[in-house]
């Protein structure tokens, strides 16, 4: 952990993981969602529209991931003050936000043939929609502070916050349900999947994965770049006061 | 450390009442909150007596929100809150303290008042009591979270708006359990279970809040 705190080495040692995730999210991705489209079988209740599972549950998946990797990345902010730690998190934020918008859209998709209706307050569409609003407050808090070392440790404060609260919101989200929704038309995916439809799900699964790692690389880099121009500039602007 | 912390929460009850003090306007709120929804909704007792629940503990949730902004933003602008820093009481404790004021000031007259407005939204004799009951034993984690949510703004002219988008999600299982309460009088669900689960939810963040707060507030006054 320590010793990809400094920048320069994660740098380099991202230029050697990016080469191998890059390719791998493109042919991943290519061969999931030609085994998705075509080669997997239609559902013999829901047709077609079951292959809208093989977008949306691994972004749920990727939401809940990028989450966690916001939380262990504030962790190492407040513990060991990684600087690098602030970026990573702060790069997850918005694949996550994102891939919860995604979750969520899918799933109300999704939802329009399957339950007749575009939004259900479904257990699991609600707590990714809570999901939703704890990643808007992340960003907004990340926005909100002028000094970036302080909007860091902030917001890895509120990360931890969240993370403990995550698995309170869906317990509640759960009982909820239950008791105001008894029998749910349908469950999605559960643990009765057909083993046909299993193997186009994980490709899917490793390739939203690979494009996360690919993603999320790329940002810590382009954020590191932009604090050394800013630190640049800054030291620019100093040299040409000095020299007038 | 202990007349010290007796002394802060002693101090912000009175601050909270004295000249320029938001206690009362927070009650008028929740008091004005609650007598829209019959305009909402429709004033037959049909309409109002399913959702008398769930609107007081909306409104109480919103009667919250709308003083927590200020919870140490006034402290920190006058430099009170650095002064007391230098005294006995960790950042915690401070922030425990302050939460508790918060709590006995400005939600503790509502949970009083609840009974009547429960009775002006046609809720029947049994449920208002465990809405009563639900309100003490939830509120709380309010004040505690908001506590939180509040330190991390403090340094911030307009974090009212960031305060509610931090805060309210937090809430939703308060929310859930405390509207769960009430409705398990007449309908499906355990009173006696959404009363632990509120007094749980404020125990957990009866540690984290403050702990949460003390990492923030040294933030902001660095």
């Amino acid at each position: 952990m320590h010793w990809f705190a400094n920048p320069a080495r994660f740098v380099r040692l991202a230029d050697k993981i990016l080469p191998v995730a890059f390719p791998m999210t493109l042919v991943l991705m290519g061969a999931g969602l030609y085994l998705a489209l075509f080669a997997s079988p239609a559902d013999y209740q829901q047709g077609d529209s079951v292959r809208i599972m093989y977008i949306h549950v691994p972004s749920a998946y990727l939401a809940l991931f990028a989450y966690m990797v916001m939380a262990a990345s504030g962790f190492s902010t407040l513990v060991w003050r990684h600087p690098l730690a602030d970026v990573a998190g702060k790069a997850a934020a918005p694949i996550g936000l994102c891939f919860t918008g995604l979750a969520l859209a899918t799933g109300s998709i999704w939802g329009k043939p399957m339950w007749g209706t575009w939004w259900e307050w479904d257990a699991r569409l609600t707590s990714m929609l809570v999901l939703f609003f704890l990643y808007l407050g992340y960003i907004a808090l990340w926005g909100a502070f002028e000094d970036r070392s302080k909007a860091a440790r902030a917001a890895a404060i509120l990360a931890l916050i969240g993370v403990i609260n995550i698995p309170i919101i869906k317990f509640s989200v759960d009982w909820w349900t239950t008791l105001h929704q008894p029998a749910s038309l349908f469950r999605m995916g559960g643990p009765t999947i057909d083993p046909s439809m299993r193997p186009p799900l994980y490709v899917m699964l490793a390739a939203f994965q690979f494009y996360f790692i690919t993603i999320w690389l790329w940002r810590i880099k382009a954020e590191l770049a932009s604090v050394r121009i800013n630190a640049l500039r800054l030291q620019l602007i100093r040299v040409k006061r000095d020299a007038s | 450390m202990l007349t010290a912390f007796l002394a802060l929460i002693k101090r912000d009850i009175h601050l909270g009442y004295a000249q320029g003090g938001a206690a009362g306007l927070v009650i008028a709120f929740y008091a004005v909150t609650v007598t829209l929804f019959p305009f909402a909704v429709g004033p037959d007792a049909e309409s109002l007596a399913p959702i008398a629940g769930g609107v007081l503990w909306i409104a109480a949730l919103l009667s919250a929100l709308l003083s927590l902004d200020r919870l140490f933003q006034a402290d920190f602008e006058d430099g009170a809150l650095e002064a007391l820093t230098s005294g006995p009481l960790p950042l915690g404790l401070m922030a425990l303290a302050k939460a508790i004021a918060h709590w006995l000031s400005m939600l503790l007259p509502l949970i009083v008042l609840s009974p009547l407005f429960a009775q002006l939204l046609h809720l029947d004799g049994k449920a208002t009591w465990v809405l009563v009951f639900a309100l003490l034993c939830g509120t709380p984690a309010l004040s505690l979270i908001g506590a939180a949510a509040s330190a991390l703004t403090v340094a911030m002219r307009r974090g009212g708006a960031l305060v509610a988008l931090l805060v309210l999600p937090l809430y939703i299982p308060t929310l859930i359990f405390g509207v769960g309460a009430v409705e398990a009088v007449s309908g499906a669900g355990s009173v006696s279970a959404n009363l632990s689960l509120l007094a749980g939810v404020s125990l957990i963040f009866a540690v984290m809040g403050p702990l949460a707060a003390a990492g923030a507030l040294k933030l902001a006054l660095e």
